[in-house]
């Protein structure tokens, strides 16, 4: 480790910052940074057509979200000088809360005009509770399951299962079937590493895939983004086609910056399909290098995790890691035809406030539960 | 669903017995159920669960679960990473081609049998919009109504404000009208381009052609589809793309459809006539080369069928109607019993009247002489006569021979409409139907039956079968149906009719015409029996009648000239003059050269002035 080559050992510098540097782990640090300046930097490129569209100043997008990534990265230091036991506290607390605000929704929501109610409007910015919801929700959920690792434990497992399906009604309800299956998987992953029986799971599975073929039937919004998937006829004028076109377009190293076209025909070039715009213009290049910083973050994240002990850090750890994992592969994997558009963001690049802070949330735990400490400091 | 706690440990150490006995320090026998005795949740969220738990370390079952969810992670990565480069390396394409509705193939062209065009298809654009991309639907309705005059306001502003994501505005517009909508600069406002059907001849030959209408419809073209006439009856001919833009030629000539056209137009005005219609055919091919219904209507605006006064204009009444025409039925016994030798040209046939068979009696409308040879039986118009004649014929060869010269068979001419022109007989054929039929009444024909059959009669004795291809052979051997010499014979009669008969008027300088009038009486619209005050007037005639070419049937329909003192109604006092001066003009646009075989040179250009002048 790079605090070990400084020679210093945890414990020796009493000050908290120095402390906090040296244990917490600035390998992922430095990849959401370099993440951020990324999506700062196809911002530039991406958001001025939009803003001229709005009649905005040319770069109020970029303006916004360096200010929002400000906030993400003091929310992510803030909280990763937390203790496992105040995450868990505040965890309990947040999800309470984000799971109200959610349910609401429908009272005091927006749609966009874009067809699901996602979003709170306060004036001068919109929220999506959901983006916030999700990461309290796999702290939250963590706790239960590790509770019931105890002989004398709740049955935690069942607790979490029943959290799991409320939130996951409630937001395919609005419909957001995107947030809806990664809050399913989230807790699919960390009841696996929980230690759920194969078998089990299994029919999890089967019963999610079910799930999905109820909602295509029942839905047409759930339905056209699938028939849009599916159907590569109807494809180069849909947002899918056109994002495929510009990864093809670009080729290894892009047309050049500020050369890329996709970003007049995309509607959501500077959030949904943000990669699209990094393909076009900067190529095959710079998606491997985000995507390699995306797999540091979380490998990383892994690897500090099997040496944890406490079952509550590691659960929560391996759900938090595995929620910004799943979302950068969703997102990118919609771009590439993998998936059916999903409306889900690419965290620390899409530009979006909710989707920036919530990211800052999701690290700034992440970070917290990755820390190293004395054995003392994991008990909780 | 049951769903078994994975902190268990009973079942968790049962599962796994190399976890030893000793990973079990305090379990209970027989653990919680978790569904019957759960823990208080204050208790959960002090966190006195946690508290209270064993200080055993995580086992190495989950560290291999939490390496493989790393595993799993490195695997979805690297298939995007995979996925992304196999796309960026592809070699670029260029962007496919959006697939928004069917590209329809450019209808094929109708010519005539010159090549002179019938129907084509002009450029034109279909105007539509996508409100939802529209700034304010609502307000932008006004622009667009002053832009295109006649469009219906409160309709279109219906289709734009309703919620949709697609209307309609106007389909076709002009390439005019598509650059005054453009210019309003509309956001949402779209512009398809597709195919317009038109007849540069307008209402000429309308009947033949029939007229197109539009089919499927995307955005980006409109499938033109046959509405009637030819342009039904090859609709899938003309659609394919196959073709390459082959056009389609017709045996129609578009200069006699428009003379044609022209002198029933005139013959109609002058009688008062509620239709007039005719049928041009080449006495060897049988091909169509004209065929006039009026009234008619104008294919590039062709008349709602919701009205039926309009939608009567479409009816092609030449080969969809059938009648019973009367007196032009007589040629056809003559030329049996000709070609039989049941009479020669010179034998006397007892005129005398009246023919009594059963309760029936028959007799002329005026005196008649006694005995005729049989061209003046024609010439005079004898039913009494000619129901003689049929009588010696017999019943058994009269049926065959009508069948023979495609009196009684369905139609072959190339148009749906022929199809409903289906020849009606009588339901048991008795003596009385072969005399009634022998001077036309019992049987219901389409006057394109009758043009080939009068073809059959003058063109050597060959059936014809009625046609639009331009490129028809004349039948050969197998399709006689009359002997060379009774063709002849019969061009005799038929000559004679027009020289000293009741078609006289029909004659055209330098072109001779053969033919027989026919005036039948219609139906009672009320009750049983036949209306004199309402005719079918028919003149059915050949030109030139010493060499045929065409033979011209042309009918006039309850008309009358009351030029007179009293209204005259026949065939030779309205059907026959209108003939005469349709063969006039017809036979030099038909190429036929005039010939003055009893006049000296000189005078015959002045007999040309004449019949020019009167």
């Amino acid at each position: 480790m790079r605090t070990m080559a400084l020679g210093a050992s945890p414990g020796r510098d009493a000050s908290i910052l120095g402390r906090w540097w040296r244990t917490v782990d600035q390998g992922t640090l430095w990849a959401a940074g370099g993440l951020f300046l990324i999506g700062m930097v196809l911002g530039l490129a991406a958001s001025p057509p939009l803003a001229a569209k709005n009649g905005l100043p040319h770069f109020h997008y970029v303006t916004r979200q360096a200010f929002f990534g400000v906030l993400c990265f003091a929310t992510i230091v803030t909280l990763s000088m937390a203790t496992p036991r105040q995450l868990r506290r505040l965890s309990a607390l947040a999800f309470g809360a984000g799971f109200a605000a959610v349910l609401l929704l429908p009272f005091y929501g927006t749609d966009f005009g874009k067809g699901a109610v996602r979003w709170v409007s306060l004036g001068f910015l919109s929220v999506q509770p959901s983006e916030f919801l999700k990461p309290v929700f796999a702290v939250f959920a963590a706790w239960l399951l590790s509770a019931s690792a105890h002989p004398n434990g709740p049955p935690g497992a069942l607790l979490s299962l029943l959290v799991t399906a409320a939130v996951a009604a409630t937001l395919a309800l609005q419909p957001d079937f995107g947030q809806a299956t990664l809050i399913v998987a989230t807790w699919g992953m960390m009841y696996f590493v929980a230690g759920a029986p194969i078998l089990l799971l299994i029919g999890l599975g089967g019963l999610v895939i079910g799930a999905g073929v109820v909602a295509y039937g029942a839905s047409s919004h759930f339905a056209s983004r699938i028939d849009s998937y599916l159907l590569s006829d109807a494809e180069p004028l849909t947002q899918i086609g056109y994002a495929t076109d510009a990864i093809v377009t670009g080729g290894l190293f892009g047309v050049g910056v500020g050369e890329g076209t996709v970003k007049w025909s995309l509607p959501d070039a500077h959030t949904d399909f943000i990669i699209a715009v990094a393909a076009e213009e900067y190529g095959l290049a710079l998606c491997l290098l985000i995507i390699v910083l995306y797999l540091a973050i979380v490998g990383r994240s892994v690897l500090r995790l099997l040496r944890e002990e406490d079952m509550f850090i590691r659960l929560a750890g391996v759900g938090l890691a595995a929620q910004f994992g799943m979302q950068a592969i969703v997102n990118m994997g919609v771009a590439i035809r993998l998936f059916p558009a999903k409306g889900m963001t690419l965290p620390l690049i899409s530009y979006g406030g909710s989707s920036l802070v919530a990211t800052g949330l999701t690290l700034g735990m992440l970070l917290a539960l990755t820390r190293r400490r004395a054995r003392s400091e994991g008990q909780l | 669903m049951t769903l078994r706690d994975p902190g268990t440990r009973d079942a968790r150490i049962a599962d796994r017995p190399e976890m030893g006995p000793e990973a079990r320090p305090d379990a209970r026998p027989g653990g919680r159920l978790p569904l019957t005795t759960p823990e208080p949740l204050a208790a959960l969220l002090s966190g006195a669960a946690q508290r209270r738990r064993e200080e055993e370390t995580p086992s190495a079952q989950a560290e291999w679960r939490l390496a493989l969810v790393a595993g799993v992670f490195a695997m979805g990565f690297l298939t995007v990473a995979l996925r992304m480069a196999s796309l960026a390396l592809a070699e670029p394409v260029e962007p496919r081609s959006v697939d928004a509705g069917p590209v329809y193939a450019e209808r094929a062209e109708i010519v005539d049998r010159a090549g002179r065009p019938l129907a084509m298809n002009l450029p034109a654009w279909s105007a539509y919009a996508h409100p939802h991309e529209m700034d304010a639907p609502g307000a932008a309705v006004g622009r667009i109504a002053a832009a295109l005059p006649g469009l219906d306001e409160d309709a279109l502003r219906e289709r734009l404000t309703a919620g949709r994501r697609f209307a309609w505005i106007k389909r076709p517009v002009t390439p005019e009208e598509r650059q005054t909508l453009h210019d309003l600069g509309l956001p949402g406002l779209y512009f398809g381009a597709r195919e317009v059907r038109v007849y540069p001849a307008g209402r000429m030959a309308a009947h033949v052609l029939g007229g197109a209408r539009a089919g499927e419809e995307g955005v980006r073209g409109a499938q033109v589809l046959g509405r009637a006439g030819v342009e039904l009856q090859h609709d899938a001919a003309l659609r394919d793309p196959a073709r390459e833009g082959a056009p389609l030629r017709l045996s129609i000539d578009l200069r006699a459809q428009a003379a044609l056209t022209e002198t029933l137009e005139a013959a109609r005005a002058a009688t008062n006539a509620s239709a007039v219609f005719a049928t041009l055919m080449d006495v060897r091919t049988g091909a169509v080369a004209a065929l006039v219904s009026l009234p008619d209507f104008d294919p590039n605006a062709p008349p709602s069928l919701a009205d039926p006064d309009e939608a009567s204009r479409m009816r092609v009444r030449p080969a969809q109607d059938v009648y019973e025409f009367g007196s032009v039925f007589k040629p056809f016994v003559a030329a049996l019993a000709l070609d039989r030798g049941v009479i020669g040209m010179n034998d006397m046939i007892d005129a005398k009247g009246p023919l009594v068979w059963g309760r029936h009696r028959f007799r002329d409308y005026y005196r008649m002489p006694d005995e005729m040879a049989i061209s003046d039986v024609m010439a005079k118009s004898s039913n009494v006569a000619t129901a003689r004649v049929a009588l010696a014929v017999g019943a058994a060869p009269y049926q065959a021979f009508l069948r023979d010269i495609g009196i009684t068979e369905p139609s072959t001419l190339e148009l749906p409409e022929a199809g409903l022109g289906a020849p009606k007989l009588p339901k048991r054929w008795s003596e009385v139907s072969t005399i009634t039929v022998s001077f036309g009444y019992g049987v219901s024909t389409s006057q394109v039956h009758l043009a080939a059959a009068y073809a059959a009669l003058v063109n050597g004795g060959f059936r014809v079968r009625p046609t639009l291809d331009p490129d028809a052979a004349p039948p050969g051997e197998e399709a006689r149906v009359l002997s060379a010499r009774a063709s002849e014979h019969m061009r005799e009669v038929l000559r004679a009719v027009v020289t000293r008969g009741s078609g006289r008027s029909a004659d055209a300088p330098g072109y001779p015409v053969g033919g027989k009038t026919g005036t039948a009486e219609k139906l009672n619209r009320n009750g049983p029996g036949y209306d004199g005050e309402r005719t079918l007037a028919t003149f059915a005639g050949v030109f030139p009648i010493d060499d045929p070419a065409y033979v011209l049937v042309l009918s006039i329909d309850e008309g009358a000239d009351t030029t007179g003192p009293k209204p005259r109604r026949t065939a030779g006092a309205i059907a026959a003059p209108a003939a005469g001066e349709a063969i006039r003009r017809l036979a030099p646009l038909l190429g036929l050269k005039p010939r003055f075989p009893d006049a000296a040179a000189g005078a015959a250009p002045g007999a040309l002035l004449a019949a020019n002048g009167g």
